[in-house]
């Protein structure tokens, strides 16, 4: 549905996308995380047709966002990682005039306001100027303005940026939504744990490049190297870890009371072939387990690179 | 039928349902009405009762004057913020990702701040009955008057947009757009008459050698003064030429002056949505 393919920006002296490739399915909500200044709102901006590649094509439904922008903001919800409102519009009002700039019919503005207010849960703030509702129900309100021309794809750069967890949890809820509507969403954010919870995929960004991508699960597997393993013993869990020092592809071994924590490099097989060395041992094995990471520890290790770079600087 | 403009619907209901408008109109009135009405006390003071028609002219072309001057403030200072107030408040981008065109966007902004000016312009018409009711003055020129003022009123917002679009920031946009408007109607004004003295110098041999040719220094000082709101103003008001050139364009001034300046418009508001098209932008988005 979405596609980036060798994209390049620069800002002046600045690359902010160095030849960036992605490729996103339809109906996922896919995630685009990276530390500040990876590239993340350019890609964005890109794929909304707000901003011109220097060099590549990305295309959001088969469709060029340079050749065919017209058409491409026919099937987009854009939502911005900074955004205003209007004063003096209420808030059936504000989504009307979106509509409108959509070319939606007039006479189907009003229905479709209404039922977009239910979507984001503020059917009660219909008549409210939008410029004295909460942060939450700004987000809200830009959500279900994303929403008004029943895009295909949305855009969102980082939605929950500023919002509390209540809102936060809402938010989280009318993307699932979205998901089940069929939408192809492309999210960004900074709070990781969330985007793992809801995204079916995500790619980490940096200095402008694609680090990795896939799924969560792929995504922690490929960024740990080695594994970190963790044996549970009855007893002489001190000789276990001087024995496990010994075997290929161990490394960092930690007895700690009953368990014996390492790093271990290595397939399957061979991960198999360690258990029952332990086992023909002697060592009364009751647990042998990975220590799976979750997507924030696999964000610092692939980007790891990076900070060190910037703790040099 | 065909549909409002949707940004022009959103500006004018914007701008209308505000106290700020009503407010913006009642001042603009007061000092217009303090003009004239200070004007006829100053008149009828030294011969009470009386109030001669050549007065009423004379009142007339004060209360035009007066109100090109609160055009010249108003009008850019409507405009110069149209865009880049857009861009500050961050509602631009939001706006570029729908199906409207740049060219809608920077069209339906000048109409609609336009549209409020030609309000001020239109609120003003009790005071010029004031006029009409000591006569002096002829239905034709205060059609002539509000003609120009048309004119001038949607040149003064096209650099207003078009500086909008330009500069990022409302406040450096704005002190552009009131440099520029100021050099139009003051600039164009000074230069054509110190050109004029200059050709005439030249005549009298007071610069030797000649630095340009006579014909080509009357023809730009036609020019300027046709294009000068000022003198074209007293042209309609007065019937004849401010500075004496010889030169004849076969058109009127006012004629000139306004084709001259729908043209500068029509290419500044072009100028302005090609801003808006990615690629052209100066200000950047991440």
């Amino acid at each position: 549905m979405i596609r980036f393919n060798g994209i390049c920006k620069n800002f002046g002296a600045t690359r902010a996308l160095d030849n960036f490739s992605l490729e996103i399915g339809r109906g996922l909500v896919y995630g685009l995380i990276g530390p500040n200044g990876a590239g993340k709102t350019t890609a964005m901006s890109i794929l909304a047709t707000l901003l011109l590649p220097d060099a590549g094509t990305a295309t959001v439904d088969g469709l060029d966002v340079v050749e065919e922008a017209e058409k491409v903001r026919g099937i987009i919800g854009y939502m911005p990682d900074f955004f205003g409102v209007y004063d003096g519009l209420r808030a059936t009002e504000y989504l009307e005039f979106f509509a409108a700039a959509h070319h939606i019919p007039a006479h189907r503005r009003p229905g479709l306001a209404k039922t977009l207010l239910e979507l984001v849960n503020l059917p009660d703030k219909a008549d409210v100027y939008v410029d004295s509702l909460s942060r939450g129900m700004k987000q809200r309100l830009a959500l279900a303005r994303c929403l008004v021309h029943d895009p295909k794809v949305l855009i969102l750069d980082e939605p929950a940026s500023g919002l509390d967890p209540r809102a936060r949890a809402e938010m989280k809820e009318i993307i699932r939504h979205l998901k089940h509507l069929g939408k192809t969403v492309l999210i960004s954010s900074h709070i990781l744990p969330e985007l793992a919870e809801i995204c079916d995929a995500v790619a980490i960004m940096e200095k402008g490049r694609l680090v990795v991508a896939g799924t969560v699960a792929e995504i922690t597997a490929v960024s740990r190297g080695a594994r970190q393993m963790r044996v549970a013993v009855l007893d002489r869990a001190g000789e276990l870890a001087g024995f496990l020092a010994t075997r290929p592809g161990v490394s960092e071994t930690l007895a700690d009371g009953q368990e014996v924590r390492f790093l271990f490099d290595g397939n399957q097989a061979e991960q198999a072939a360690l258990l029952q060395a332990m086992v023909s041992g002697g060592w009364p094995v009751v647990e042998f387990a990975e220590i799976r990471r979750n997507l924030e520890e696999a964000f610092m290790a692939v980007t790891a690179e990076g900070v060190e770079d910037h703790g040099g600087n | 039928m065909a549909e409002i403009n949707p940004v022009l619907l959103k500006e004018l209901r914007q701008r209308f349902r505000t106290g700020k408008t009503a407010w913006l109109l009642a001042l603009y009135l007061l000092v217009i009405g303090a003009f004239v009405l200070g004007f006829m006390y100053l008149s009828w003071r030294g011969s009470p009762g009386i109030f001669q028609p050549d007065r009423s002219r004379s009142l007339f072309i004060m209360l035009s004057v007066t109100q090109l001057v609160l055009l010249g403030f108003v009008v850019p200072g409507l405009t110069a913020g149209v865009i880049s107030g857009e861009r500050e408040r961050q509602t631009l981008n939001v706006l570029l990702t729908t199906r409207l065109t740049p060219r809608q966007i920077v069209w339906s902004k000048l109409v609609s701040s336009c549209a409020f000016v030609v309000l001020l312009v239109t609120a003003t018409l009790p005071l010029y009955s004031i006029v009409f009711m000591y006569g002096g003055i002829a239905p034709g020129q205060v059609l002539g008057v509000f003609g120009f003022y048309l004119v001038t009123i949607f040149l003064f917002g096209c650099i207003g947009v078009a500086c909008s679009s330009f500069f990022k920031r409302t406040g450096v946009s704005t002190v552009t757009a009131y440099g520029l408007a100021f050099a139009l109607a003051a600039g164009t004004g000074f230069l054509a008459v110190f050109l004029h003295e200059m050709n005439r110098l030249q005549a009298r041999g007071g610069i030797s050698p000649e630095t340009w040719h006579p014909a080509f220094l009357a023809w730009v000082v036609e020019f300027l003064q046709d294009i000068n709101p000022v003198f074209v103003l007293m042209q309609i008001l007065l019937g004849e030429n401010g500075i004496p050139t010889g030169v004849n364009f076969g058109l009127p001034g006012w004629a000139v002056y306004t084709l001259v300046y729908l043209a500068a418009g029509v290419l500044l508001q072009h100028w302005s949505a090609r801003l808006l098209l990615p690629g052209k932008r100066r200000w950047r988005n991440p």
